[in-house]
């Protein structure tokens, strides 16, 4: 690990959050573990020095070959508007649109990293009548393209690798770096949506606290319940990909932990779920979306079963924001 | 006289580009230009209410859990809902660690780091300022890294995740905390007083917050020479001269922070005239947002948020950045920790900006002034929590009404103007803090508040990012994303 493994860090059309997020990792000394890592921030917004004409600097020595730029991450959409001029954001000191800067050094990066699902999908700056015309590096929602092209692929060949969340977590951040400087990454680590899959091949559903409620569906009714909120709260937890329950988040967090809605914030499109976030969309009182790989069937016969068989501790639970019966205790007999 | 155009500018939240004509090594006049706009308030039309609380935090990463807030007061304002006294504490920390986090961030990740230029080399706290602030290596810099996660660590609790926490609701928290939680959140909060304690202040908090004037402050200083991080800004503001860098409007703006049950603040909203020295009342009829030199549609002049409109417009020869010029009955003013401090009534802060005005010390002694005040409120709000009463009160969203949504962020006041129609959004109208800080002129020709604290800057020979620029830009800890939103 003679040279390091350098990361440039830009951000276009997003909220900065992601950013923020990243420095939550959870580590003792966040700069120790890049450079233990063989990693070296090569700018970075919130953290290094350079400023201003230092950082046109540093850019201009990327595009000109003079460092080479292992990870580009770009964290926010790519604002494209109005009328593919990409105004909307001019990447300040440079009178030239953010989305040329980025065209221009995707090209000349080993590996593209979309940070957070602004930067993957297009994201909450998409949303509404997307005044901007926002899209995402290589996705304009669900659809291939994007800014770069469908075609894209970093000098490295992969196609941009999409660290979606809203934010996204540091951990996501964290272990897709490393494993790409330690050589250690490869296309058949993305989904089919270019998620790095060590986190993506899981649902948020897996290791949520509200587990037992959901087996015997025993459903929040209000915001604070401790209920399952996918029948009435609008929580997509069995069909959103993530391992927010397990992994955690800020400590012992996570949405459902929170007591809110898993919104699958790592899905394109998320921005624009066709309803009230905190509503569930039902169909003759089912509702619409199901648990992911269940058939309808079986659902509405295994939630009705499952309705009928509820313990009274659980029902009455269900709908307090506290516990108002425990567990009963069970002595095993001799 | 020439001109220099500064950017981008890192350390600051969002995109940042400086306007200025330079003469005789002074900047002369600055233009400030927010260079993105995505476009919230057009955005959030037509969208159920509640969905504010979905959009709104994500309009920033760093100010998240205010803007929440705003939303969800503009929310529970058209409801005629508050919440439960354990919901007003739960969201009051919320607020309370961000804003905390946020100074933090100010302090060690975006201030101090300047003060290792090589610009400064032969001043004498050079070698000690790089040892402790130097970016990614700095002895400071890391310990609070590592400090600000384990704080951050208590909206994990509190609300789930932070940015981005969905937990707070017109009607209160979602997250009710039990007994064991909160003597969890206890320790984590004592955890971040030890750091402050031994690392910032090399101080207990009681004694800064006995501090009542710029003298005592002195001479605590002279006590233990070296001592501290806080000990050394103090050392190096007095040798840079930050007393008179960075002269800010002198009329301070605060809505007011972390509400009580009874509808009163523990720092009141309201204005302070530096002038006069005098708090005064705010009255909200009287801001008009100008969007004269924004590429912003300004058809009918200046309005008031509640009726205020968003529409961009890229032909409009005056216009130089995304940002709109919010005033005062005509005045502009500075918002932040300084505002809310000098309303509270901090003696010391009273004091130094009596001698100095708001100024690149004055407005960093309000956010460290402000870290040694807020965690005992903290600690002491965690055992008020009465663990099992609701967190949450449930109310109906009339299909049709207007209201406004109040808050302090890190930064200063942060409003949302919000109107439904038929059960949908109509208007929704955001001023941040940043929006008043780095507003651009107004039709009558008058800079905003960090254009007018950047005129007679000194430029060094050669400089082309100007580090005294630098200073007084970070100085009021901008967020450039909440800016234009």
């Amino acid at each position: 690990m003679n040279t390091p493994f350098r990361v440039l860090w830009l951000q276009s059309g997003g909220c900065g959050g992601c950013n923020m997020s990243l420095l939550c990792a959870d580590t003792q000394d966040f700069s120790a573990m890049w450079r233990s890592a063989g990693i070296e921030l090569l700018w970075h917004p919130s953290l290094s020095l350079e400023s201003g004409d230092q950082v046109l600097d540093i850019l201009e020595d990327c595009l000109q070959g003079r460092t080479r730029l292992d990870a580009l991450c770009i964290e926010g959409s790519l604002l494209r508007g109005p009328h593919g001029t990409g105004r909307f954001h001019m990447l300040a000191g440079t009178d030239a649109p953010m989305i040329d800067w980025v065209r221009k050094l995707a090209a000349v990066a080993e590996y593209t990293l979309g940070i957070g699902t602004c930067a993957a999908y297009g994201g909450i700056t998409a949303a509404g009548s997307n005044p901007t015309d926002a899209c995402g590096l290589q996705f304009d929602g669900e659809h291939r393209g994007g800014l770069l092209g469908a075609d894209y692929r970093s000098l490295r060949g992969l196609p941009v690798i999409n660290v979606a969340g809203c934010p996204t977590h540091p951990g996501w951040v964290t272990d897709t770096l490393m494993a790409l400087a330690a050589g250690l990454f490869a296309e058949a680590d993305l989904d089919i949506i270019g998620r790095p899959r060590f986190y993506a091949d899981q649902l948020v559903h897996q290791g949520c606290t509200r587990n037992e409620f959901y087996e015997y569906k025993a459903s929040a009714e209000k915001p604070s319940d401790l209920g399952c909120m996918m029948e009435n709260l609008g929580c997509k937890g069995t069909q959103a990909h993530g391992d927010c329950n397990t992994r955690l988040w800020n400590g012992e967090g996570s949405c459902t932990r929170g007591g809110f809605a898993c919104i699958n914030c790592t899905a394109p499109g998320f921005e624009e779920p066709g309803h009230a976030f905190q509503r569930t969309p039902k169909l003759a009182g089912i509702p619409i979306g199901l648990p992911i790989d269940m058939p309808k069937a079986w659902f509405v016969a295994l939630s009705a079963l499952s309705k009928s068989a509820t313990p009274k501790r659980v029902k009455q639970n269900a709908t307090s924001d506290h516990p108002l019966i425990a567990p009963s205790v069970r002595t095993p007999r001799r | 006289m020439s001109r220099l155009v500064v950017g981008p500018f890192n350390r600051v939240e969002g995109d940042l580009e400086v306007q200025l004509d330079v003469e005789d090594g002074h900047v002369r006049s600055a233009r400030v230009n927010a260079t993105m706009y995505r476009g919230f308030e057009q955005i959030l039309l037509q969208h159920a209410p509640l969905d504010a609380l979905t959009y709104a935090p994500r309009i920033c990463g760093i100010c998240s859990v205010s803007q929440s807030i705003a939303a969800a007061r503009a929310l529970a304002g058209l409801a005629g809902v508050q919440p439960p006294d354990n919901g007003l504490l739960a969201i009051n920390l919320m607020a309370a660690t961000e804003n905390l986090a946020d100074h933090l961030s100010h302090f060690y990740l975006f201030f101090m780091p300047d003060f290792v230029r090589p610009v400064y080399a032969e001043r004498p706290w050079y070698p000690d300022a790089v040892a402790r602030f130097t970016p990614l290596q700095g002895s400071q810099q890391r310990l609070a890294i590592s400090a600000r996660k384990r704080w951050l660590d208590l909206i994990g609790t509190l609300g789930g995740k932070w940015p981005h926490t969905g937990s707070i609701q017109p009607g209160g928290s979602t997250r009710a905390i039990d007994a064991a939680e909160r003597l969890r959140l206890l320790t984590r909060v004592r955890e971040f007083r030890q750091f402050l304690e031994s690392e910032l202040f090399a101080a207990p908090l009681e004694r800064i917050n006995g501090l009542s004037s710029e003298s005592e402050l002195w001479a605590w200083h002279a006590e233990a020479l070296g001592q501290g991080d806080f000990r050394q800004f103090l050392q190096i503001a007095l040798d840079t001269g930050l007393e008179h860098l960075g002269p800010g409007p002198g009329l301070y703006l605060s809505y007011g922070a972390y509400p009580r049950a009874d509808g009163s603040m523990v720092f009141p909203r309201g204005l302070w005239n530096g002038v006069t020295q005098c708090a005064q009342a705010l009255d909200l009829d009287d801001i008009r947002e100008d969007s004269a030199h924004a590429w912003l549609d300004d058809a009918g002049g200046p309005r008031h948020p509640a009726d205020g409109q968003t529409q961009p417009l890229m032909e409009k020869t005056d216009a130089y950045t995304w940002n709109k010029a919010p005033r005062l009955a005509g005045a502009v003013l500075e918002t932040g920790a300084i505002a809310r401090q000098l309303i509270a009534g901090q003696a010391l802060l009273r004091d130094a900006v009596a001698r100095c005005s708001a100024t690149v010390y004055t407005r960093l002694l309000a956010r460290l002034l402000e870290l040694a005040q807020v965690v005992p409120l903290m600690e002491s709000w965690l055992i008020a929590l009465r663990p099992g009463e609701p967190y949450y009160r449930a109310a109906a969203l009339p299909d049709k009404g207007r209201a406004v949504g109040l808050t302090e962020a890190a930064r200063g006041a942060l409003g949302h103007w919000l109107e439904v129609e038929h059960g949908k959004i109509a208007r929704y109208q955001i001023i941040a803090p940043t929006t008043w800080n780095f507003s651009p002129r107004d039709a009558q020709g008058q800079p905003g508040a960090l254009e007018q604290a950047l005129q007679g800057a000194p430029v060094l020979p050669g400089e082309k990012s100007p580090v005294a620029v630098q200073h007084i830009v970070r100085s009021f800890d901008p967020c450039m994303v909440c800016t234009v939103h």
